[in-house]
C-alpha cells in the first residue's frame, strides 16, 4: 500500500521531499512526530505564495501538478513524473548500451526502495527493451531485519509475477551468516568491519544466483547518492584501485564475471522516493543493524550536507568520478581467476575466498590490512577497513 | 635531483638580478645544528629545480647570477603564505647552508571589496601590509582586486614557453642587467620602489570607487558563497599571474599547506572538477603556460606551520576572508572544510590520506609524511619519481583542445544526452520537449540557460551560452549561480566574444583547412 514508512532514528531525505500534498493528505499517512518533524524541515518553494493554488502540470497541463522535481524544479503531475522517470532510466540504459535485447537480467532484490523501484520499472520497460527478468534476492543471516526484507521481496515477486531466487550466505559460504560473523570480528577491539565482509560476500552471492537463473546481466539499484557517497568515501580512504573500478555505468564482464551495470545511476534519491511514493510501492525501510558502525555514515552525511548547500552537488561528483584521471599503477592490476573458486579475482585468491579463509582460520581480520592491500594505509586499528562499498544505507540495497 | 621536477627547461626565459641579501631587519635565526634551514624550501629538490642553468655552482661566480629565475611569492598574510616567506627569506641570507638560488617578490592582493570592508578597514589593513613587506627587503606589489577590470584579455591566453636557445636568453639577460644596474645603481631599496612604481596602480592611491562599486556590485550579484569563492579565487589568480608577466616572474609559489589542499582536493571533487585535480593540487601547475604556479608548502600541515611560526615568530596578518563568521552549511568550502577537520579528530590519517591522491615523493621518503613502499604507488608516469595517482590527463602544449575561458583547463563536458552526469543535466526527452521548453521560459531559475549548448533549447541570452559554452563543466556550475554575466570584468567577456567569433570562424572554413591547424594557429594566438 501507500503507506510511507519512516525509519526512527538517522533522518531520511524522504522529510526533504518537497511534496505539494494537502496538509490533510499528508497527516493522515504520518504519525504525530513525524508529522512535525516533516513540517519543519521542509523548505517552502521560493515562489510559491502558500494561499495560491498549486500550478498546473508543466507537461499535460491538465492535472494539478503534485510535486516540484528536485533537480530542475519543474511542477509535474504524479503520472507525468513517473512517466519522466521512466523515460529517463530508459535513455539511461539505452544510451549507454547497458542491457541489450534478449538479455536475461537478475535484479539484485533486497526489499528497499532502490531495487524495489528498480524492478518496477524494468519490469514497465521489459516489452520495449526486449529483456526478461529475474529477482535474486540474497540472505545474509542477519536476524530481525532480512527475515522482514525477505518477505517484502517475497511480497513484490508475487504481485509483479515475477520468479525469485534466494541464496543465502549459510548455504553458499560454509556456514557463516553475517551474525556469525559479526560475533568473530567483535572480539578484537577494533570495529567490527562487518560491511567489509557482507558487501564482498553479497557480490559473490549475487553472482551465484544469478549463474542459478541463467542470467546474462545483473542489475542492483544504485542511485545517484550512492554513488555520490561512494566516490566521496573512497577518496577519504585513498581507494584508488575502487575508484578505478567503480567509474561509468557498471563494469562490462571481464573474465567469467558476468556484466552487471546500475540503471538508476543517474536518478537522485529523492526521486526514487517520491516514485516509490507515487506508483504506491510496498517496499521496506529499515536500516541494516550493523550500519552506524559504518564508514559510509560519514560520506552520507557529508553528501547531505553538500547537496543542502549547492542541489546539484550529487551530480557534480558523480562528472568528478567519471573525470578522474588516475595514474597507471592506481588501476588495479588486470584480474585473473581465483585459485580456489574460479571467480575474477586480481590476486590468487579473489576477495571472497580470502576473506573466508580468514574468518574460517579463526583470524578474521587476516584479509583485512596493510599487508593484502598495498594501497591501504590507514594506521590507526580503530579505523573500519577499506572495502566495498558496504550495504549500510537505511533501505538496504545492492 | 636533476630529472624531471625541475621547473627550468633549458632556454626558459629568466629574469636576471643579483641574489638579495637578507633584510634591514634580520630574521632571528634559531636554525638547527647543521645550519640548515628547515622546511621544505632547504629541501635539496626544490633548490635544485630552483637552482637555474648553472646549478650548484660554488661560490659567486658572476656568469651563473644572471640566469636566476625570477619567483613571485604570492603572500595574503596568512600564517601559511607568511611562513613560506619567512623561509625564502632564510633560504637565501648568507648564513645559510645551502642557499636558495632565485631571486624572490612579493604580490599581496587586497581583497576588500569584495569582503565588504570599509575603505578605513581597507586603508589600515593596506598600511599594515606594507610596513610588513619593506620589512622583508624583496621587491613587493600590492595590487588592489578591483585591478581585475582594467586587465587586458591577454591575462586568459596560455602562451607557450618561449623556446629560445640558451645563449639567446643568457645574452639578454646579461644585457637587461647591466641596464638594470646602470640606471639604478646597486641600491636595492631604490630598486624595490622603482617596482612599485612600475605597478598600474600607484600603491599610495586607492582604486577608484567606481571600480570599488563595479567589484561590489559584482560579488552582490552572485547568489551563492560557493560561487562568490570560486570566483574570487578565479580574479586573483588572473591578478596574480598577470602580475607575474608584467613584472617578468617565471614562477608563483602560494603557500598552501597540506591540510588546505586536502580541503581544496575534495571541494574540487563536489564541485565537479575531477578531471583536474591534479592541476589544482599539484606541485606544479603548468597550465597557464610561461607562468608555472607552485606549491612548495605542500608537504607541511597547518599544525606545523603553526608551530614553525609559533617557535620563530614569523609575523602575519589576519585579514577577514569572504568566509570569515559564515555559518558551517553556507559554502561547499566551508562544510568540506569542517567535515575534513572534524573526521581528521576521529582518523587521524585522514588529511594524509586524501593528500597522497596527488603527493609528489621522493622516492625512498621525502621531506614529507611516511610514504607507502615503493612498489605500490610509486609510478613513473610521466615523471619517474613522482608517487601520484592522479595524472595530469592531457599532457599537450596549449593550443590541444578547447580551454576554458576561466580556469584554463582542457574542457571536460562532452555531448549533451549522453549517459553521464553532464548528459543528464542537459538531456530533453522527445516527449517532452515543447511542453518543457514552454515551462522552462515560464518558470524562474532553468538549468538549460545555465548549461548551454542542449539542442532544441532556447537559448534566451546569446552573450551568456557563448561563455557558457567555453566554460569547463566546474565553471558552468559556478557561473550558474551568477545571474548576469555582464558584471564580470571586461577582459573575459571581450576574451569569450573573439573566442566564440574564432570558433565560428573555423567552421566555416574547416572544409578548406588542410590537416591540423591546430599548431599553427597556437602560435599565432599571443
Amino acid at each position: 500500500m501507500g503507506t510511507w514508512e519512516l525509519s526512527a532514528g538517522r533522518p531520511q531525505s524522504l522529510l526533504e521531499v518537497v511534496v505539494l500534498l494537502p496538509a490533510s493528505a499528508l497527516s493522515r499517512s504520518l504519525d504525530l512526530p513525524a508529522w512535525v518533524l516533516f513540517r519543519r524541515s521542509r523548505p517552502l518553494p521560493p515562489l510559491q505564495d502558500p494561499t495560491m493554488p498549486a500550478p498546473q502540470c508543466a507537461s499535460c497541463h491538465k492535472a494539478r501538478a503534485a510535486l516540484r522535481r528536485p533537480r530542475s524544479g519543474q511542477a509535474l503531475c504524479g503520472a507525468c513524473f513517473c512517466a519522466a522517470f521512466e523515460a529517463e532510466v530508459l535513455h539511461t540504459v539505452v544510451a549507454g548500451r547497458l542491457l541489450p535485447p534478449g538479455a536475461v537480467v537478475a535484479v539484485g532484490a533486497s526489499g528497499g526502495k532502490d531495487s524495489t523501484v528498480l524492478a518496477h520499472v524494468l519490469r514497465e520497460l521489459a516489452p520495449r527493451l526486449g529483456i526478461s527478468l529475474h529477482l535474486v534476492a540474497v540472505d545474509e543471516g542477519i536476524g530481525g531485519y532480512r527475515d522482514a526484507a525477505l518477505a517484502a521481496v517475497r511480497r513484490q515477486a508475487a504481485r509483479w509475477e515475477l520468479p525469485l531466487t534466494v541464496v543465502a550466505y549459510a548455504d553458499l559460504f560454509g556456514g557463516w551468516t553475517m551474525d556469525a560473523v559479526a560475533r568473530s570480528t567483535a572480539g578484537s577491539g577494533r570495529s567490527r568491519a562487518c560491511c567489509t565482509f557482507c558487501g564482498v560476500l553479497r557480490r559473490r552471492a549475487l553472482e551465484e544466483g544469478a549463474r542459478l537463473v541463467g542470467a546474462t546481466h545483473v542489475v542492483t539499484g544504485h542511485n545517484a547518492d550512492d554513488m555520490a557517497e561512494t566516490v566521496l568515501m573512497n577518496f577519504l580512504r585513498g581507494d584508488a584501485g575502487r575508484l578505478a573500478r567503480g567509474g561509468g555505468l557498471g563494469s562490462p564482464g571481464e573474465g567469467g564475471a558476468l556484466p552487471r551495470c546500475r540503471p538508476l545511476q543517474l536518478a537522485s534519491q529523492k526521486e526514487v522516493v517520491l516514485y516509490a511514493h507515487f506508483r504506491r510501492l510496498d517496499y521496506f525501510s529499515e536500516e541494516c543493524v550493523y550500519a552506524p558502525e559504518a564508514f559510509r555514515g560519514h560520506a552520507r552525511d557529508l553528501l547531505k550536507m553538500l547537496e543542502a548547500a549547492r542541489p546539484s552537488a550529487v551530480l557534480d561528483l558523480v562528472h568528478s568520478a567519471e573525470r578522474l584521471a588516475l595514474a597507471p599503477t592506481a588501476r588495479p592490476p588486470p584480474p585473473g581467476a581465483c585459485s580456489r573458486c574460479g571467480a575474477l579475482a586480481s590476486r590468487a585468491l579473489c576477495q571472497a575466498c580470502a576473506l573466508l579463509d580468514g574468518l574460517n582460520r579463526g583470524r578474521p581480520r587476516l584479509a583485512i590490512g596493510k599487508g593484502r592491500r598495498g594501497l591501504d594505509e590507514e594506521g590507526p586499528p580503530r579505523e573500519p577497513q577499506p572495502s566495498r562499498p558496504p550495504a549500510s544505507e537505511p533501505v538496504p540495497d545492492f | 635531483m636533476l630529472g624531471k621536477s625541475r621547473l627550468i627547461f633549458p632556454g626558459e626565459k629568466v629574469g636576471c638580478g643579483a641574489p638579495l641579501a637578507g633584510g634591514p631587519s634580520q630574521p632571528h635565526r634559531a636554525s638547527p645544528s647543521y645550519g640548515r634551514t628547515p622546511g621544505l624550501l632547504g629541501d635539496s629538490r626544490l633548490e635544485t629545480s630552483l637552482g637555474g642553468v648553472g646549478g650548484h655552482v660554488g661560490g659567486a661566480v658572476p656568469p651563473v647570477m644572471f640566469l636566476l629565475p625570477q619567483v613571485l611569492l604570492a603572500w595574503s598574510g596568512g600564517p601559511s603564505s607568511s611562513s613560506m616567506v619567512w623561509q625564502v627569506l632564510e633560504g637565501l641570507s648568507r648564513d645559510s647552508a645551502k642557499r636558495l638560488r632565485f631571486v624572490p617578490g612579493v604580490v599581496y592582493i587586497d581583497e576588500g571589496a569584495a569582503c565588504g570592508q570599509s575603505p578605513e578597514d581597507r586603508a589600515r589593513t593596506l598600511a599594515e601590509v606594507k610596513l610588513a613587506l619593506q620589512t622583508t627587503g624583496f621587491p613587493w606589489h600590492a595590487v588592489a582586486l578591483e585591478e581585475v577590470f582594467s586587465l587586458p584579455p591577454s591575462a586568459l591566453r596560455c602562451s607557450a614557453q618561449e623556446a629560445a636557445g640558451t645563449e639567446g636568453a643568457y645574452k639578454a639577460a646579461v644585457d637587461s642587467f647591466l641596464q638594470q644596474q646602470h640606471a639604478l645603481g646597486t641600491n636595492g631599496v631604490e630598486r624595490q620602489s622603482q617596482h612599485c612604481a612600475q605597478d598600474p596602480q600607484s600603491p599610495a592611491g586607492p582604486p577608484t570607487t567606481a571600480q570599488t562599486q563595479a567589484l561590489s556590485r559584482l560579488f552582490d550579484s552572485v547568489k551563492t558563497l560557493t560561487a562568490k569563492e570560486e570566483l574570487l579565487q578565479t580574479l586573483r589568480t588572473h591578478l596574480i599571474l598577470h602580475v607575474a608577466r608584467n613584472h617578468g616572474y617565471s614562477k608563483v609559489m602560494t603557500g598552501d599547506s597540506c591540510t588546505r589542499l586536502a580541503i581544496k582536493l575534495m571541494t574540487s571533487l563536489a564541485l565537479g572538477r575531477g578531471a583536474f585535480l591534479a592541476w589544482d593540487t599539484g606541485f606544479s601547475d603548468e597550465r597557464h603556460g610561461d607562468v608555472v604556479v607552485v606549491r612548495p608548502m605542500r608537504e607541511h600541515t597547518l599544525k606545523e606551520v603553526a608551530f614553525y611560526n609559533r617557535l620563530f615568530a614569523v609575523p602575519s596578518i589576519c585579514t577577514p576572508a569572504l568566509d570569515t563568521k559564515a555559518p558551517e552549511k553556507a559554502s561547499i568550502h566551508r562544510l568540506m572544510e569542517a567535515f575534513i577537520l572534524r573526521l581528521q579528530a576521529q582518523f587521524p590519517s585522514t588529511v594524509s590520506t586524501v593528500y597522497r591522491w596527488v603527493r609528489v615523493g621522493t622516492g625512498g621518503g621525502g621531506a614529507g609524511g611516511v610514504g607507502p613502499p615503493a612498489s605500490s604507488v610509486l609510478e613513473p608516469c610521466s615523471h619517474p619519481r613522482t608517487s601520484e595517482k592522479l595524472v595530469k590527463a592531457p599532457r599537450a602544449g596549449c593550443a590541444a583542445g578547447p580551454r576554458c575561458l576561466l580556469c584554463m583547463c582542457t574542457l571536460d563536458v562532452d555531448t549533451a544526452d549522453s549517459a553521464t552526469a553532464f548528459g543528464a543535466q542537459t538531456s530533453h526527452l522527445p516527449q517532452m520537449q515543447t511542453p518543457v521548453t514552454q515551462a522552462r521560459a515560464a518558470a524562474g531559475p532553468c538549468c538549460c540557460a545555465g548549461m548551454g549548448g542542449a539542442p532544441g533549447c532556447c537559448k534566451r541570452e546569446d552573450p551568456r551560452a557563448q561563455v557558457m559554452e567555453q566554460l569547463c563543466y566546474g565553471c558552468r556550475v559556478n557561473m550558474k549561480d551568477l545571474p548576469s554575466l555582464e558584471l564580470l570584468p571586461p577582459y573575459i567577456l571581450s576574451e569569450a566574444q573573439l573566442r566564440s567569433q574564432r570558433a565560428t570562424a573555423e567552421q566555416e572554413i574547416r572544409e578548406y583547412l588542410l590537416g591540423d591547424s591546430e599548431d599553427e594557429a597556437g602560435t599565432g594566438e599571443s
